[in-house]
């Protein structure tokens, strides 16, 4: 019996998985580059 | 290439570098992935999945370009001592790791409709995967010897070392039988059509300014944080 799959929901989940991961991985690192400049700066105010 | 070893002068550079490569590899790679998922034809043999190559394949490639930033940045260290080599490898991990792991996903959801299983071992398949743990294992080396106060020398070798998988994933698929396709582009020919091939290089360029942008954040980071500690530092050994 061949079995039939929407192939839409694939690309969907594929398309869902990388946008979504690259974008946390892009707002993650300018945050993380952000929080230390701000808290270098801090350091040098003291 | 000496004249970037001063971080003050990367810093004035990648201060209005890292938004530029962010935003703009964010509205090519945009456009790209929307014309791959609405514009795009479908493919005579696999239908509408055809379209997960415009995520799948610049993924593969920044997951081995990535490692090779490493293996270059970790040579030039060991080699120049180049101050910032050292933080452009560790600032090259997670993006490589990621964009593997988006590699390994999408071509797992890809392969069930078109091979009809999620996965198989085969060679390029199992090399990717070595690929990732690969990632796994620099970062974890990078962050102990950062943490011990070390040079970085160890995971600088581990990163040279680490590049011998980078040939083997590319030439896997002609070593080996495997189910995944023989490389569809190389040096001056493709075998793909031009209503694939044109959108899918705007994606690899989408998603390498991505990547570049992403680098740069990490590295100014690595360097605020580093800046942050020896001020801190100083200032306890004053006070003592």
């Amino acid at each position: 019996m061949r079995e039939v799959l929407d192939q839409w929901s694939f690309v969907l989940a594929a398309y869902a998985i990388g946008v979504g991961a690259t974008a946390v991985m892009i707002a993650w690192s300018w945050l993380a580059m952000r929080r230390a400049e701000k808290r270098r700066d801090e350091v040098r105010k003291r | 290439m000496h004249g970037f070893a001063n971080p003050a002068r990367f810093l004035r550079i990648a201060r209005w570098l890292t938004p530029l490569c962010l935003l703009a590899g964010t509205v090519v790679a945009g456009a790209a992935l929307l014309y791959g998922l609405l514009g795009a034809p479908a493919d005579r043999l696999m239908g509408d999945t055809v379209r997960i190559l415009f995520l799948h394949v610049p993924a593969a490639w920044l997951g081995m370009a990535g490692w090779m930033t490493i293996a270059g940045a970790s040579v030039t260290e060991l080699v120049w001592r180049h101050p910032l080599a050292g933080i452009a490898a560790r600032a090259a991990a997670l993006p490589g790791a990621v964009f593997t792991a988006i590699c390994l996903i999408t071509g797992s959801i890809w392969g069930r409709p078109t091979w009809g299983t999620w996965w198989v071992w085969d060679g390029r398949l199992t090399s990717m995967l070595v690929l990732l743990f690969l990632y796994f294992g620099y970062i974890a080396l990078a962050d102990v010897s950062r943490r011990d106060g070390g040079n970085g020398r160890v995971a600088a070798i581990f990163g040279i070392v680490g590049a011998i998988n980078v040939p083997i994933i590319n030439r896997s698929v002609v070593w080996w039988n495997s189910l995944h396709q023989p490389p569809s582009i190389t040096v001056g020919k493709s075998a793909i059509d031009a209503a694939f091939l044109w959108p899918l290089l705007a994606a690899t360029l989408g998603f390498s300014l991505i990547f570049a942008g992403v680098v740069l954040a990490r590295m100014r980071a690595i360097l605020a944080d580093t800046q942050a500690e020896a001020r801190l530092r100083r200032k306890a050994m004053v006070q003592a």
